[in-house]
């Protein structure tokens, strides 16, 4: 009896634990494989296939790719401008609009919140929004067109800032200062935002993973190579390993290269160039990141 | 007369905050408001050169000819069925993973599992596309090469047969969601009281009963918002998934068209202004039609879940 009880209570937790390793592989290996396949030799390629555990280890692909770098740094070079100046903006204008709706005392306080939750019940479509963009404010082939169209401003971001700041500002805080003569944009620097880091971590990371991950704008609106930012110069790469190598002006070079090229792998090399900075920084935001996420689904 | 200037009172207090809401107004108006409008197009004959206004008055003719062709029904059905598809396994399976979590008593462990689940969720679709071309790719990918190993069958060119495709689309919508979803599931159950748990195990109730009698229901209202909120979204489609990781292929049209798609390339690759604004108008339509008698719904069913 005693013995059949202390069986049970094993024999529960360890199947839980198989089934999370499973779906922990089954996570991780799609990542593995590319990067193995990044690591091995082009002939490997050729004769075995993709492999998990390669024959034959080689560096060549990030050779090949290190000795040309200029089209992947300028790449990098859109993708962190964008991202940089996306998420700080982004940040800014969130907080700016969703501290006051966080104010109970506001005038036409339930009309701007009406506002911006429209927008997330109705849109006019990807047709009219693009022609705003293109024809009225030109943005085509501009680094704005990566930072300004849809990514600026998320009236989910808004509303969970907004109940952030209602449930976290203390309204007597906000009252004394303005007693002592603080007016509102030095009390929202000066008080709330410091007191609110935690929520601005959240939307910051939702904000910089969104643009690092753009590639729609990019391929929307951009079609000159040397405006390319990262994810798009992949999907390029991914169809037509030619777009590598799009700087080289003369074609007989360009014959030259692709002849010499670990094709496979090299398109295998780009990916993991592509995600490693990702894929570094993972570690030291995912707890901010959960918790984000955690903050959203409670509502508040 | 008095309540005039009280609001010009007011209005003078709150100047600094409402003139900080300012640069939304203004950005939502651009990115939102205005597209809104353009959806006159959808009734009109657009052309470049006359712009918006300027374009001449088409009535229903972009509706008509969308709805006489094939393809209004086709990304009508692919949309639906996806997503009714996703609904249900992403919703069954990120429970089952959120409920097994919860199970797991060692907080360290207990984190690990929930940062790898997340990783596929981080990355672009133009990644999860790369590690699906790493799978199915025809001369090297890894399934043909096990297939025939394993096997001794022959290979299969996974891109140029589109039947394949729905099942594809639903196990990598899968791999990259339920990850997120369930630590949204897990979240709301951490915030379950524990005398609840405290007061059945003393009645002797067993791991199971808790699980249906107790975490289920008191999770029920977050299960019921979240799949509302998707069923809101049903002629909608993660253009990503649609787009990139069927590398655009046209073989693969059939059975990966979604609206999403379809406007997409009947825009850019026809230059059809008047049909996919059209597509786009029927799809924002219905949707918001879904919304409305999801939010009645929740409202039906519990007040405090409805969104507005």
């Amino acid at each position: 009896m005693v013995r059949e009880l202390n069986l049970k209570k094993w024999i529960g937790p360890s199947l839980i634990h198989l089934f999370f390793w499973a779906f922990t592989i089954a996570s991780l290996i799609p990542f593995i494989l590319v990067f193995m396949v990044s690591i091995s030799s082009e002939d490997s390629i050729l004769q075995n296939g993709y492999s998990l555990f390669p024959s034959h280890i080689s560096f060549a692909a990030y050779q090949f790719l290190f000795n040309d770098f200029s089209e992947i740094a300028k790449a990098y070079g859109v993708t962190i401008l964008s991202t940089i100046i996306g998420t700080v903006v982004s940040l800014l204008i969130t907080a700016l609009f969703a501290y006051p709706l966080s104010r109970p005392d506001l005038p036409f306080r339930s009309t701007l919140s009406f506002y911006i939750f429209f927008t997330m019940l109705f849109g006019g479509g990807m047709v009219p929004w693009y022609i705003t963009y293109v024809n009225m404010f030109d943005l085509k082939n501009t680094i704005f067109a990566m930072i300004i169209p849809n990514l600026l401003l998320s009236a989910f971001n808004v509303l969970l800032m907004r109940s952030f700041f209602a449930s976290t500002i203390p309204e007597s805080v906000v009252e004394s200062a303005t007693i002592d003569g603080a007016g509102e944009l030095r009390i929202f620097f000066k008080i709330v935002l410091p007191l609110s880091l935690p929520i601005m971590a959240t939307i910051g990371l939702f904000n910089t993973l969104a643009y690092w991950n753009d590639w729609y704008n990019c391929m929307l609106f951009i079609d000159k190579p040397e405006l390319y930012n990262i994810q798009y110069l992949m999907t390029k790469t991914l169809t037509n390993i030619q777009y590598l190598l799009m700087k080289s002006n003369s074609s007989a070079q360009v014959g030259d290269l692709l002849a010499k090229m670990p094709r496979e792998t090299v398109r295998m090399a780009l990916a993991i160039v592509g995600i490693a900075p990702l894929l570094f920084a993972y570690p030291f935001f995912q707890k901010y990141y959960i918790s984000g996420i955690t903050s959203g689904a409670v509502k508040g | 007369m008095r309540e005039k200037s009280h609001l010009r009172k007011s209005l003078k207090k709150y100047k600094w905050l409402l003139l900080m809401t300012l640069p939304g107004i203004v950005y939502l108006f651009i990115n939102n408001y205005i597209p809104m409008y353009g959806v006159i197009l959808a009734f009109k004959n657009y052309n470049y050169v006359d712009g918006i206004w300027g374009s001449a008055w088409a009535g229903l003719d972009n509706f008509k000819f969308l709805f006489n062709s094939q393809d209004a029904y086709i990304i009508t059905r692919n949309t639906f069925l996806y997503n009714v598809v996703f609904i249900v396994l992403n919703l069954v399976l990120s429970v089952l993973v959120a409920l097994l979590i919860n199970e797991i008593k060692d907080k360290v462990i207990s984190r690990f599992y929930q940062s790898t689940f997340l990783l596929p969720h981080i990355i672009s679709m133009v990644v999860v596309a790369y590690l699906v071309y790493s799978f199915l790719n025809v001369d090297s990918g890894l399934v043909n090469r096990l297939l025939i190993k394993w096997f001794g069958s022959e290979a299969v060119s996974w891109y140029a047969e589109s039947k394949y495709w729905p099942y594809i689309l639903v196990i990598v919508n899968a791999w990259k969601n339920v990850g997120y979803l369930s630590i949204i599931y897990f979240a709301s159950i951490i915030g379950i009281d524990k005398e609840y748990y405290e007061a059945a195990t003393i009645d002797g109730a067993s791991k199971w009963k808790q699980m249906t009698r107790i975490t289920i229901p008191l999770i029920l209202p977050v299960i019921t918002t979240m799949t509302l909120l998707a069923v809101s979204g049903i002629l909608r489609s993660d253009f990503g998934l649609f787009y990139q990781v069927p590398m655009n292929t046209g073989a693969l049209i059939p059975t990966t068209n979604t609206i999403d798609t379809f406007v997409y390339r009947a825009m850019i690759q026809s230059g059809d202004i008047g049909m996919s604004t059209a597509a786009g108008f029927y799809q924002s339509v219905v949707c918001f039609v879904l919304i409305l008698v999801a939010n009645t719904a929740v409202r039906k069913i519990n007040k405090r879940d409805a969104l507005f």
